[in-house]
């Protein structure tokens, strides 16, 4: 029997991309097997590690848990967008310096989960921290300098953005 | 059969896609994306059982990772238009099944009109869950420790169900009847839910005990109670976690009914939690842990509403 498959217009990492997919293929699948986006990383495929969770449309989800054909439309951010290795972002560089991470495969998880909760919260408490973190499993670190990394990042991009406004109003007087 | 993690890596991996691409979790489905809650409806009745409606996925998918599910076609909600809403109407908080979590625990109309659904939110699953997770979908999936059916219990709550014949309203109370079995026919689908206003003069709490603030809930308790003067003129104790579905805990309610609030009448109440439920054991908690927190977590919901409890 042949597979139905569909295709969907989706537009990952600023890219538009037109892909035909299987009705049963994942988020995950789609992003890591057809699109070679191996950043994102699969753990438990049941929604409990949070490894693979990416931003649609701007929003923190598990690509585990969505199917690859709901995402006909839908603007899809994965841990690429962030930097890379010649130029880590902010949160990254944090993550680097306060050894936020050993093996590193909770590492993408994280960072989007980061990610949602400094765009939302510039000045998060450890609980908020916590909170905004609780879905992300991580084996190694024991959390305590993924929290810290995040307070460095927060503090950093505060400090950006006092810097930026301040260069903006001063630049317009 | 086994999932590609579950077998061996000495063999060829069975694969049930084209050669040489990598096998897919999930088992063959049909996907129909409809747009209309009718047309939903008529798709269901048209599988007869075999198909299930996709909304936020976050438990049926796992389910289907697994195959422990195999539906022969999936009906994705998400491109219905006009299921995701949230308002008031008169007394009575209205909420579209497609509704995300996320908006719901954010919404100042909720936690003004509902504060209890407001407190329960965060307990629902981590914050990625809860932005694509739907009250309708956690609602509907009926999981033994989900905690929103137990705050739609306390709330009494009314479910508003689409068939092919037309609609039927079934109060919470009998919506849920065991594990992930509701009174929902294989071609229905809820189609709103409605909350009453909670009164100024009420007051609620929810607790909950898990390993994690979002984990699976070991035993959970929401509490609602009304006041006329400074006497109690309605109880709702409900405890989720502990048996398929949502119970009322009544012995402890009656203890509570017709009486002004002093410590010693709560300790009494929360006492008696265990006369309306033998809780059941499995591999998260023994029945015996069960039994012993009950009574605490039933204590301390209802000490928190009558102190710092929300009040509406």
């Amino acid at each position: 029997m042949s597979e139905e498959t569909h295709t969907i217009s989706v537009q990952i990492n600023g890219r538009k991309v037109k892909v035909t997919v299987e009705a049963r293929m994942l988020l995950s699948d789609l992003l890591r097997g057809e699109l070679g986006l191996t950043g994102t990383h699969v753990g438990c495929a049941h929604g409990v590690c949070g490894a693979c969770t990416v931003m649609i449309d701007g929003q923190t989800a598990r690509s585990c848990l969505t199917f690859a054909v709901q995402m006909d439309g839908a603007t899809i951010e994965t841990v690429e967008t962030l930097g890379d290795n010649a130029s880590l972002n902010v949160l990254q560089q944090a993550f680097h310096e306060k050894h936020a991470l050993q093996c590193g495969f909770c590492t993408p998880g994280v960072l989007m989960s980061a990610t949602q909760l400094l765009n939302r919260n510039p000045d998060p408490t450890e609980t908020e921290i916590r909170r905004a973190l609780s879905g992300n499993l991580c084996r190694c670190t024991g959390y305590v300098n993924i929290i810290r990394a995040v307070k460095l990042a927060a503090e950093r991009m505060r400090g950006l953005a006092a810097s930026s406004s301040a260069h903006a109003s001063a630049s317009r007087e | 059969m086994l999932s590609p993690s579950l077998r061996s890596s000495r063999k060829k991996p069975r694969n049930d896609r084209q050669e040489g691409r990598p096998s897919l979790k999930p088992a063959r489905f049909k996907y129909i994306a409809p747009s209309s809650a009718e047309d939903a409806v008529k798709y269901l009745a048209e599988y007869d059982g075999d198909a299930r409606c996709l909304s936020g996925g976050q438990s049926l998918i796992p389910l289907m990772n697994f195959r422990l599910l195999q539906p022969a076609a999936l009906i994705d909600l998400n491109k219905c238009p006009g299921l995701n809403y949230l308002r008031q109407e008169d007394d009575e908080l209205v909420i579209g099944p497609m509704t995300r979590q996320a908006s719901v625990e954010h919404s100042d109309l909720v936690r003004k009109c509902c504060p209890l659904i407001s407190e329960a939110m965060i307990y629902l699953g981590s914050p990625a869950i809860r932005n694509r997770g739907t009250i309708g979908g956690t609602l509907a999936h009926a999981d033994r420790t989900a905690e929103l059916p137990a705050v739609a219990v306390a709330l009494g709550a009314k479910f508003l169900v689409l068939g092919p014949n037309g609609s039927r309203t079934i109060p919470a109370e009998e919506f849920f009847l065991g594990d992930l079995t509701t009174a929902l026919q294989p071609d229905e689908m809820l189609r709103e839910i409605r909350f009453p206003v909670s009164a100024k003069s009420s007051r609620s709490a929810f607790v909950e005990a898990g390993n994690r603030h979002h984990d699976l809930a070991l035993v959970g308790v929401a509490v609602s109670l009304s006041f006329i003067d400074n006497c109690i003129s309605d109880a709702r104790i409900v405890c989720h976690g502990a048996g398929p579905h949502p119970v009322r805990l009544t012995y402890a309610e009656d203890a509570l009914i017709g009486k002004s609030v002093a410590p010693d009448l709560l300790d009494e109440a929360a006492s008696q939690s265990n006369l309306s439920i033998e809780p059941e054991g499995d591999i998260h908690a023994s029945a015996q842990y069960r039994s012993a927190v009950l009574p605490r977590l039933v204590g301390r919901a209802l000490q928190r509403a009558v102190s710092d409890g929300v009040a509406a």
